[in-house]
């Protein structure tokens, strides 16, 4: 696949011309539960600040895939990794990178809101803490602030931050859980199904959050809906039984596909 | 005939009201051509329950009240003249019920018939020796008054019994009868099964409350006596504990309490930070194979009878605390001492700490793992930090658990630590514990009428009220924690 040929294709403003840069690189990674073959041959460009969807029929290894790039299949003990991802050029399964630095420079927001049992303040405040981030006390306010302000939950929760983060609505901790993986500063944010648990109010909040996000974060979101795909992402990937089938521009993936599989997938004819 | 036969016919008796009672609601039903409420079984299930249970109750409160009524018959009959000098009523009373019993094996055996035991065909005066041949030794000569009321006794027994074997299979057959022809296709056999059952439960969960009353109320009987006998300023807040059966005995809780939370303390200074950590390790680092033989062996410490564990201090921990520690330091050249107590009661109180908290670690949510890992922490940071603040109430509750296992414990403490009451901080001293006291003060005495021996219902009294002092501190923190964080 040669991603970088059709970047510049489709590319017609400077403004956007930072989206064309590759943030994540994959090449020929394989993934294996015990003896099972989860991925196969998976090789993908994920470009910078561009939000990018993974959809595909359940069980496929979306997932999986997006858990390689924050190196999170490595607390799985039968999962075994090969291949080559890289962010920034730099090969993250290089011996030399340590998988708990890598993770705060990728994020992660799971699909079932997990807060922590702890205030809404310290459950921003977590990531910063454990990475040094702020020197003082009003460093950590601030980015506290403004990690809430850029999970658009800052006006719902400024007076109550020492309330427990899991006394808020499901979509409010969904939303409190962004922030907390946006508090340091990650370079790459993985969602998987951030909106599975969510009402369609608290969903709609979480879409228009990642479209802002987008500005200064490279976001890889994996979602079951497709209009969802639709709406926020500006590439979409589809996979299939472990293999990455097509990846292309969200417009064109949704009306017309290279792949037959994708077609059929999107036309609900199985999945 | 005899309870458990009893209870097997009852329970024939059910079952065959079971199979009845289900049989003629599908007879009914078939001849009336009205559908049943219930399924079949639950008219059977009605017809076994009005058999069982209220024949049981019946029975139960028979075993309970005949004792008392035939006792006091009996009393009666044993005048004062033949209570030994310096005895109690109570023994002779005993010695009837002995004889009383004894008496089915004399006839057994000499082949008697009953009737000569009241017509005086057959001489008893030598009933000592009779008795004692088939097991049964009495001290002195049985006078006659003491022989009829074992005779009235064994009498009241016998008929009391078959009195009970009628009345409760009349109950059984009456109830029985009565559910039976009250079957009818529209009777809810299922509510009334249901009913039941419910009844049942609550019956059962109010024997349970009824003895834990009855448990306190005997305690704070026994206990007004003691302080009837022994002001309580001095229980309370003398320090010397120096028990004299002769009489004027100091009996300060202190130095027992002290012992008590002493050893607790170290015992807990030891089981909580290893318990803890053998937990985290269980729980968050050790492979399923290492975890699979950790745990159990673990496991065994706590399957250890604890009289082991206090013979492993009597003879390993104390001689060695005593010759590397405590002498070169110039602290004291006992054996027995605080701290081997306290370091062995800790060893074998390491699992209760270890296998609930693993417990409760595992219990926490791998999604919060995932969050905490997610942001770049480590396994030690997200352990600190996420995974004991979210086991905290569990943890708690387990050391508190361990605490009173610690208190409750006294073989470790006879052996490792003695039975001297002393207020000392010396841990190389030895001390004893509340327990201890208990056991030594009503050894070797039965009759609970001086202080020395009242002392040891206050005393446990005491440890009852600190036990449940220290499960409402916990249920507090429980609350507090979960308050905050849910
Ligand atoms: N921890 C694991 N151990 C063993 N097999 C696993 C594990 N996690 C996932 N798998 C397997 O790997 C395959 C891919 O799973 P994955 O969770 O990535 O699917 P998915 O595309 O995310 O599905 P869904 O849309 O249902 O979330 C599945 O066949 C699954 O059974
Ligand atoms: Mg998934």
């Amino acid at each position: 696949m040669n991603m970088s040929g059709m970047t510049t294709a489709i590319t017609p403003t400077p403004k956007v011309a930072a989206m064309n840069e590759t943030k994540v690189s994959a090449r020929d990674v394989q993934v294996y539960y015990g003896d099972k073959h989860a991925i196969r041959d998976v090789n993908i460009e994920i470009r910078s600040r561009t939000v990018t969807a993974f959809i595909g029929p359940s069980g496929c290894g979306k997932s999986t895939f997006l858990r390689c790039i924050n190196r999170m299949n490595d607390t799985i003990a039968s999962c075994r990794v090969e291949g080559n991802i890289s962010i920034d050029s730099e090969n993250i399964y290089d011996p030399k990178v340590d998988p708990v630095q890598l993770r705060a420079k990728v994020g992660m927001v799971f699909q079932k809101p997990n807060p922590f049992p702890k205030s809404i303040f310290e459950n921003v405040a977590y990531g910063p803490r454990i990475h040094g981030l702020a020197a003082k006390k009003s460093d950590l306010d601030d980015i506290v602030a403004s990690a809430l302000q850029k999970a658009g939950l800052w006006n719902e929760v400024k007076d109550r931050l020492d309330s427990p983060g899991t006394g808020l609505s499901g979509g409010q901790q969904q939303r409190l859980c962004i922030a907390r993986a946006v508090a340091v500063s990650p370079e790459v944010i993985l969602m998987d199904e951030p909106c599975s648990a969510l009402d369609p109010i608290a969903t709609a909040k979480v879409e228009e959050l990642i479209h802002e996000l987008r500005e200064n974060f490279t976001i890889v979101i994996v979602t079951h809906s497709m209009q969802q795909a639709a709406r926020v992402s500006q590439r979409t990937a589809m996979f299939h039984l472990g293999n990455l089938v097509e990846e292309n521009d969200t417009d064109k993936m949704f009306t017309n596909p290279d792949d037959q599989r994708t077609q059929d997938y999107i036309m609900g004819r199985f999945g | 005939m005899s309870v458990g036969l009893i209870f097997l016919v009852v329970l024939v008796l059910a079952a065959a009201g079971y199979f009845v009672g289900r049989a003629r609601a599908l007879s009914l039903s078939a001849q009336s051509g009205r559908k049943l409420h219930s399924l079949p079984s639950y008219y059977g299930q009605t017809v076994a329950l009005f058999i069982a249970v209220p024949a049981f109750f019946v029975l139960i409160a028979w075993l309970f009240i005949q004792p008392i009524v035939i006792d006091s018959r009996v009393n009666g009959m044993v005048p004062d003249s033949v209570i030994p000098d310096g005895g109690a009523r109570s023994l002779v009373i005993s010695d009837v019920r002995r004889i009383a019993n004894g008496l089915d094996a004399v006839l057994s055996r000499d082949a008697i018939d009953e009737s000569a035991l009241t017509d005086g065909s057959i001489d008893f005066s030598s009933i000592r020796g009779r008795l004692a041949d088939v097991g049964v030794a009495l001290v002195g000569d049985v006078p006659t008054e003491v022989f009829e009321a074992a005779k009235a006794y064994r009498q009241g027994a016998k008929f009391g019994n078959m009195m009970m074997t009628v009345a409760v299979l009349l109950v059984a057959i009456a109830f029985g009868a009565w559910s039976y022809t009250w079957i009818r296709p529209d009777m809810r056999a299922r509510n009334i099964s249901e009913t039941f059952i419910k009844a049942l439960l609550i019956a059962s969960s109010t024997v349970a409350i009824l003895t834990t009353a009855g448990i306190v109320g005997s305690l704070v009987f026994e206990t007004i006596n003691f302080f009837k006998m022994y002001p309580a300023s001095d229980f309370f807040f003398s320090t010397v504990w120096n028990p004299q059966f002769r009489g004027g005995s100091d009996l300060g809780i202190w130095p027992l309490l002290w012992g008590t939370l002493y050893i607790s303390l170290i015992a807990l200074l030891v089981a909580v930070p290893i318990g803890l950590m053998i937990a985290i390790y269980l729980a968050e680092y050790a492979s399923k194979a290492v975890r699979s033989v950790a745990k159990p062996m673990i496991e065994v410490l706590a399957g250890i009878p604890t009289i082991v564990y206090g013979l492993f201090a009597l003879i390993t921990v104390g001689p060695f605390l005593r010759d590397y520690f405590a002498q070169p330091m110039g602290l004291g050249s006992s054996s027995s001492s605080v701290l081997t107590a306290g370091l062995v009661m800790g060893i074998m109180i390491i699992p209760f700490v270890s296998s609930l908290s693993d417990d409760i670690i595992n219990a926490v949510p791998q999604s919060l793992r995932d969050g905490s890992y997610g942001l770049g922490a480590t396994q030690s940071e997200t352990i600190k930090k996420v995974i004991l603040p979210a086991a905290l109430p569990g943890v708690v509750g387990a050391i508190l658990l361990a605490a009173s296992r610690a208190i409750g414990e006294t073989m470790i403490v006879v052996l490792g630590a003695g039975a001297a009451a002393k207020l000392d901080l010396n841990p190389f001293e030895a001390m004893t514990t509340v327990t201890v006291k208990i056991v030594s003060q009503l050894t070797g005495d039965t009759e609970f009428a001086s202080p020395e021996t009242l002392v040891a219902f206050a005393l446990g009294l005491t440890l009852f009220v600190i036990t449940l002092g220290l499960n409402v501190v916990a249920l507090y923190i429980v609350r507090k924690y979960r308050e905050q964080y849910e």
